[in-house]
């Protein structure tokens, strides 16, 4: 277990930029564009003499029945949660990148002599990079969102405030805590989706002698083709989108987070009902864990499953170094 | 004595070669060997054998565990530098201590803080910033601060400048080597390492040729330094190889009797780079 830890410790320090900076400066730069806007937006405001804040805010306030309250309190979970979807994008590119030379790298700069010359196994060693890809990269990730999110709360009511506007108010009419589980827990969700794609770009990096990016997107590709020209898929009844969006997609873009929304027509089973004043509903688990009843979600862990132990086989035989 | 290491009919074939080729040897314990061959003889093939970095045919058996299935535990009591650029360029000083201290059970962070104590590497210096010589530091303090039976060294000193090169064997022998462990050396730099061997084993085209320690190497082979009128004589006695020195030859014998060959001329002990050179000639023709 202690050296688990520490490989897993390992594998922060080395791609420490991917993992932390890259969410941070992302985070950061959102937080800049929307400090730019509001900026943008005040000095043109006061140049048309629009007023937007001050005494017409209050009367606002004063005549705002429930509903619009909650709308209020809907606008600030969006500012809390909105900057997940940039550093989600971010932080799957870096998954992405990272499972392709996780198992690859070493073996080029032949650093795996070293690491292979400690008493560590391949099932750890390479359990340890899953672990990473899936569990430790996103949950920075949502951590980075979080604090990036109250950052952002933070600002809107400064800027508020200075017209008049009280923040405590409006913080109250948000829910900071719910957006952080609701946050949090997708993480798990997210290593279950995760996995095929994970196993595939680690099995790639574990047997390709060179270029294993080629290898992970000309293979399902190639298969694809195949399958289009030929309708193989015709033999199950199945169009041959079936394969390009259950295997190809899946091997290849499960890593980007929230893309069971767009893959899995289970994740979106139980939007119908969601709460226009309520924007936290698509994140929280009620929603989101209807991915659990999904044949697709299971059988992609049980490929991913197949894919790793492939990894770990490769990673005891490969000799090349 | 026991021993550390034994193989008894080790194959390994590539694709288009045959690496090892039926080898069969027995490495014992407290002894520094030197595995000598020219490139691509299966030097390095051996080694991740016995490191079980690689599949092979036949038996193999170090410390009394098999190499392909037994690794894990293997490299408890196994340690290896191969060469000097395998070090994680991206790690610090104080990573690769700490991550060492916390997976290998055999590890003194104190010895091995002692050694780079007399270094010039600092805790937050990447392998990156680091000439060669001073990665070679590195990995040697941290492969003699492990308390382990065997050690491995595949070509440790390649492309270090002589300083580095020296240090580097004295550590090891001053601060590392006892009776209880064992070292196997590959390097082509044998002058530098025939005065601390204490066995010899040449290899070449995936055979051991030689196979014999030091004492025995000074009684089975002779050079004589043989001038003009009785290089004949020398000749016919069906030297290993012959070579010509201000006018006289020398000859190099292998178990010659002593006595003819001291009538001859002056008898000494060959280098082993010369007897290197004398078995493996036609190697590259």
């Amino acid at each position: 277990m202690k050296t688990f830890y520490w490989l897993i410790k390992r594998e922060f320090w080395e791609h420490r930029g991917g993992f932390l900076w890259a969410p941070v400066v992302t985070g950061g730069i959102f937080l800049l564009l929307n400090v730019m806007a509001i900026i943008t937006a005040e000095v043109l405001s006061a140049k048309h003499g629009v007023r937007i804040g001050g005494n017409d805010i209050q009367m606002m306030m004063r005549h705002a029945d429930a509903g619009d309250w909650a709308q209020v309190g809907a606008a600030a979970d969006v500012a809390m949660i909105s900057s997940m979807g940039m550093i989600g994008i971010v932080m799957g590119i870096v998954v992405l990148f990272y499972c392709l030379g996780s198992l690859y790298d070493d073996r080029r700069d032949r650093s795996i002599l070293f690491w292979k010359s400690l008493p560590i196994s391949n099932t750890n060693t390479v359990l340890s990079k899953v672990v990473s890809a899936a569990l430790l990269a996103p949950a920075i990730a949502v951590v980075v969102s979080i604090v990036c999110g109250l950052l952002q709360l933070l600002i809107f009511s400064i800027v508020l405030s200075f017209h008049g506007i009280n923040v405590w108010q409006l913080l109250m009419l948000s829910h900071p805590l719910r957006a952080v589980a609701s946050l949090l827990s997708n993480v798990p969700l997210y290593a279950l989706w995760a996995l095929p794609a994970i196993g595939w770009l680690m099995l790639c990096s574990s047997g390709a002698r060179s270029k294993p990016f080629l290898w992970a997107v000309a293979v399902p590709v190639l298969l694809g083709l195949l399958v289009s020209w030929f309708g193989i898929m015709g033999l199950f009844n199945e169009s041959s989108t079936w394969f390009w969006a259950n295997i190809v997609q899946r091997a290849l873009l499960s890593v980007f987070p929230g893309s069971n929304l767009v893959f899995d027509k289970h994740s979106m089973l139980n939007t119908g009902n969601l709460d226009d004043n309520d924007p936290l509903s698509v994140l929280s688990p009620v929603h989101t864990y209807g991915l659990l009843a999904s044949p697709n979600l299971w059988i992609g862990v049980l490929a991913g499953a197949v894919l790793i132990a492939g990894a770990i086989w490769f990673r005891r035989v490969r000799d090349d170094s | 004595m026991n021993a550390v290491v034994t193989a008894n009919g080790l194959t390994k074939a590539y694709k288009n070669a045959l690496a090892l080729n039926d080898v069969s040897f027995r490495i014992e314990s407290g002894r520094i060997v030197g595995l000598i061959g020219p490139n691509g003889a299966g030097k390095t093939t051996a080694l991740k054998a016995i490191l079980g970095l690689t599949d092979f045919k036949g038996e193999l058996n170090v410390l009394g565990l098999d190499p392909r299935t037994q690794r894990d535990q293997l490299m408890e009591q196994v340690c290896f530098i191969a060469d000097v650029a395998v070090l994680p360029r991206w790690i610090r000083v104080r990573e690769a201590i700490d991550f060492v201290a916390n997976v290998h059970p055999r590890f003194n962070r104190a010895k091995c803080e002692a050694f780079l104590a007399r270094t010039k590497l600092t805790p937050n210096q990447r392998v990156k910033q680091m000439s060669k010589g001073m990665i070679v530091q590195l990995h040697l303090a941290l492969v003699m601060a492990i308390d382990a039976r065997l050690l491995v060294l595949d070509e440790p000193t390649l492309g270090l400048d002589i300083l580095y090169r020296k240090q580097f064997y004295q550590s090891l022998l001053e601060d590392y080597f006892d009776e209880n462990k064992t070292i196997i050396v590959t390097t082509h730099q044998v002058e530098e390492i025939e005065h601390i061997l204490t066995d010899l084993m040449f290899i070449r085209d995936g055979k051991i040729v030689l196979d014999a320690d030091m004492d025995a190497v000074g009684e089975r082979f002779a050079e004589v330094l043989v001038s003009a009128d009785k290089a004949a004589a020398a000749r016919s006695m069906k030297p290993l190889d012959e070579r010509q020195v201000f006018g006289k030859s020398i000859f190099l014998f292998d178990g010659a009797d002593r006595a003819t060959l001291e009538s001859m001329g002056e008898v000494r002990r060959p280098t082993v780079s010369d007897l290197f050179v004398a078995t493996m000639k036609g190697t590259y023709a």
